[in-house]
């Protein structure tokens, strides 16, 4: 079965995410945000969200507290590294690979 | 409306009348009466159309690939090392799958300079994926403009439609100009499959890896090679596809015939010429006086080359002794490409080897060397006196080395 | 005096999808995401080869949900002023067309084309996103790579000549818009977008990538670094409106306080700089003082950024 019934004779991509695959894989660590210490988390209000900001992924949502989405997060560091209140930090990925197994 | 101008006019005339949308233009010797006579058209207001006064042609051709590409009709024409400078982008608009048309008005290229004429710039251009057409007269490039048109947009190929810089850009021949209505009635506007669109967002031509792969709706997409496949299958349909658009031509303009090639004297010729453009009626003569010595000689002028219908072509020459090919162009460490293509397809469809005709090469007016009819009348009449045995490759015809 | 963005009134509405190609902290991922909300649904990109497509994605998927045409790598320009053409002759002139070429597309190989482009006055706005390099095909350098840094084919001397100024370059086109942007600042880079494409002509925005491959540093200080090279004085964010030139955001704020970040800070934070001697950071050093003597005299417009 080819791929003569396709649509397009040319070159002709339609938007969709993970282009890349799973971006989720490539982490070496990943961000784990403190409610505690997130600023629209404390105040129950939007204000800060300098994670999602600076996200270049986009895997960040802005909502309170802030999610991430894990399947394409790339681990790059830079919300743990802009957070003004060190809400978030990078912990190593082997921490959860385990865990994510056990639950398999 | 009859008319006595110049092919370049001509050309406009025609440009002028398919309503092209998107006009690119970077001047060169011999096109710049052309674009210029669009510039007058646009500026006066008798065409509405945009006129881009591109700073090279290599993004003259980018103009007109991205036009398209929104959904205008776009057009530019070029020579030369003009043509040379877009053919990454030729390239480029062959596997988009865009409906071009540019005029070429054939040049030698460089080095050294030239400026005067042969067909070694779209010659070298044969292997793109773009259509490609030799006119031997005036009324042949305006017609040819307006079936350019409706044959790409049909097949989503582009044309590239090839005349004689000077014999025929810049010399004077009267020619009918059709109406506009009528132009209307035979061409409609320009309505592609897919346009770019915010409404309908895609991401056009982007990297495309060896195998095919899934896309966003879980769909298996063609991969690189399925895309350039179709591409070659379209153009061999194309061949079938220009008869129709000829046909369709004749009943709206009353003129038309073999859309692929054009025969003078050919029915019991035993020695025919092959050859493109406007030395095909400058063989006429030679034919002609052939004839007259009790030579039966003819001529088969090609029109379509690319793509190049070697069935049609092999029939048409098979009752033929010997085929001798004269061409402003070579593929440089080998031979003539006409000729090449022309000995491919003798080979392919004409059966065994004691019918097939014998087939000699002759290179001329390159870079514009006068080709004198004495000269030619003494090459053909020694080809066919000798049948063939003189000594085959290459020959040259007014070589002074 | 217009709006400045903050953070809680940009629009939340995403026009990239995730999991695209783009290394982890790419520059450039921050930069996209933001100025596409700028630009919003009603624009078509023009797209030559570069980190930009790859990260835009591989056939069949697409991970910018805006049309895009890609090109050959030096008619960015080019094809952008036909698909404008062609927007005006299907009577849809308002739709935006925006180029987005990397600085090899811009400054080398697509200089010519959109110096034609700007010459003619063509109604779109090119983006040069800069990171400094040709980073797609393996961090080689080019016209904007800066003097001394260490790149794939300049790798044991640094490259000896300085970096090619593409917006004063633009500038002396006498475009209605130029200006400088940085990835580390989206706001100001958002609000400069918004600007550009209300304007007449060719306009021409130029922004600094940080590469965490490319310039040699980790994926997490990349918002850091831009905002080193534009804390030392080194870049500078700007903008030139009927050939006059303003300083923005952090680089107006520099001139109100009149104080610069030691440039050897930026240039250590790089492995790309580290056969950078101190006479060379010295001289540098002295540019850097030299260029904003002037700005210390006049104070720049510094509303919060």
């Amino acid at each position: 079965m080819g791929t003569r019934q396709y649509g397009h004779k040319t070159s002709h991509s339609e938007p969709g995410p993970g282009d890349g695959g799973r971006t989720g894989s490539w982490r070496v660590a990943r961000p784990i945000l403190d409610a505690n210490a997130c600023i629209p988390a404390k105040r129950g209000t939007a204000a800060c969200f300098i994670c999602w900001l600076y996200c270049p992924d986009g895997v960040i949502t802005r909502t309170i507290p802030p999610g991430i989405d894990y399947e394409y997060c790339k681990g790059c560091g830079i919300c743990a590294e802009e957070c003004p209140t060190k809400a978030i930090t990078m912990v190593e990925e082997s921490c959860f690979i385990l865990t994510e197994e056990r639950k398999r | 409306m009859h008319i006595i101008e110049s092919g370049n006019v001509a050309a406009a005339q025609g440009v002028k009348l398919s309503r092209a949308q998107v006009i690119a233009a970077y001047p060169i010797t011999p096109q710049t009466p052309l674009t210029e006579k669009l510039s007058e058209f646009i500026e006066s207001g008798e065409m509405d159309a945009q006129y881009v006064p591109v700073e090279s042609e290599h993004s003259a051709l980018a103009v007109c690939i991205a036009a398209s590409s929104t959904g205008a009709r776009a057009f530019t024409a070029t020579s030369a090392n003009g043509l040379l400078y877009m053919h990454e982008q030729i390239h480029w608009a062959a596997g988009a799958r865009l409906p071009l048309v540019m005029c070429v008005v054939n040049r030698g290229v460089g080095a050294p300079w030239t400026i005067w004429n042969d067909h070694q710039d779209s010659i070298s251009q044969r292997d793109t994926g773009w259509i490609q057409i030799y006119v031997n007269d005036h009324q042949q490039i305006i017609d040819g403009v307006i079936k350019a048109f409706m044959l790409a947009e049909e097949v989503m190929i582009p044309v590239m439609l090839c005349y004689d810089g000077y014999l025929l850009s810049h010399t004077y021949m009267p020619f009918e100009v059709p109406g506009q209505e009528q132009v209307d009635a035979f061409l409609p506007p320009y309505k592609p499959a897919y346009a770019l669109d915010p409404a309908h967002p895609a991401n056009l031509n982007t990297v495309t890896l060896p195998e095919v792969r899934v896309d966003a709706k879980g769909r298996t997409a063609h991969g690189y090679m399925e895309i350039r496949y179709l591409l070659q299958e379209d153009m061999q349909g194309a061949i079938k596809v220009m008869s129709r658009v000829e046909e369709r031509f004749k009943e709206h303009f009353g003129r038309g015939g073999n859309p692929h090639y054009e025969t003078y004297r050919c029915e019991d010729a035993r020695f025919i010429a092959v050859s493109m453009g406007s030395l095909s009626y400058h063989l006429r003569e030679v034919i002609d006086s052939l004839r007259d010595d009790g030579i039966k000689a003819g001529i088969m002028s090609i029109h379509l080359y690319r793509p190049f219908p070697a069935q049609v072509i092999a029939q048409g020459l098979e009752g033929a002794e010997g085929v001798v090919v004269f061409e402003k162009a070579l593929s440089y460490g080998y031979e003539g490409a006409l000729c090449s293509d022309v000995k491919a397809a003798l080979y392919t469809f004409n059966g065994s080897r004691k019918k097939r005709p014998f087939v000699h090469n002759y290179i001329l007016g390159l870079g514009g060397r006068e080709i004198k009819t004495t000269d030619l009348y003494e090459a053909f009449k020694d080809t066919c006196l000798n049948n063939g045995k003189a000594d085959v490759g290459l020959k040259w015809i007014g070589l002074k080395i | 005096m217009h709006m400045k963005t903050t953070i809680l009134s940009l629009p939340e509405e995403e026009f990239v999808h995730p999991g695209t190609r783009a290394c982890s902290g790419c520059g450039l991922g921050i930069a996209y995401r933001i100025a596409l909300k700028a630009l919003g649904k009603n624009t078509i990109l023009v797209v030559p080869p570069s980190c930009l497509t790859v990260l835009q994605g591989l056939y069949p998927v697409a991970a910018t949900m805006l049309p895009c045409l890609n090109v050959t790598f030096a008619s960015t320009a080019a094809a952008s002023t036909g698909m404008v053409a062609a927007l005006k002759a299907l009577n849809k002139p308002d739709i935006k067309v925006v180029a987005w070429a990397g600085d090899g597309g811009t400054a080398d190989i697509g200089l010519q084309a959109l110096s034609g482009a700007a010459e003619r006055g063509d109604n779109f706005l090119f983006i040069c996103y800069d990171n400094e390099g040709y980073m797609n095909t393996g961090v080689q350098r080019s016209g904007t790579t800066p003097q001394w840094a260490i790149t794939a084919n300049t790798p044991i001397k640094g490259k000896m000549q300085q970096k090619k100024d593409v917006p004063a370059i633009m500038a002396a086109h006498h475009l209605s818009y130029v200006a400088t942007c940085s990835a580390s600042y989206p706001l100001d880079l958002y609000d400069k977008v918004k600007k550009a494409v209300t304007l007449p002509g060719l306009k021409y925005i130029h922004i600094q990538i940080p590469c965490p491959p490319g310039w040699g540093f980790e994926a997490r200080y990349a918002v850091k670094l831009g905002k080193l090279a534009v804390e030392t004085g080194l870049f500078e964010l700007y903008e030139v409106e009927q050939d006059v030139q303003r300083l923005t955001g952090a680089s107006g704020k520099i001139a109100d306080k009149r104080s610069l970040v030691p440039v050897a800070e930026f240039f250590k934070a790089q492995s790309r700089f580290r056969l950078m001697n101190s006479s060379q950071i010295e001289k540098i050093q002295e540019q850097i003082n030299k260029k904003w003597a002037g700005a210390f005299e006049i104070a720049g417009d510094t509303d919060e950024p």
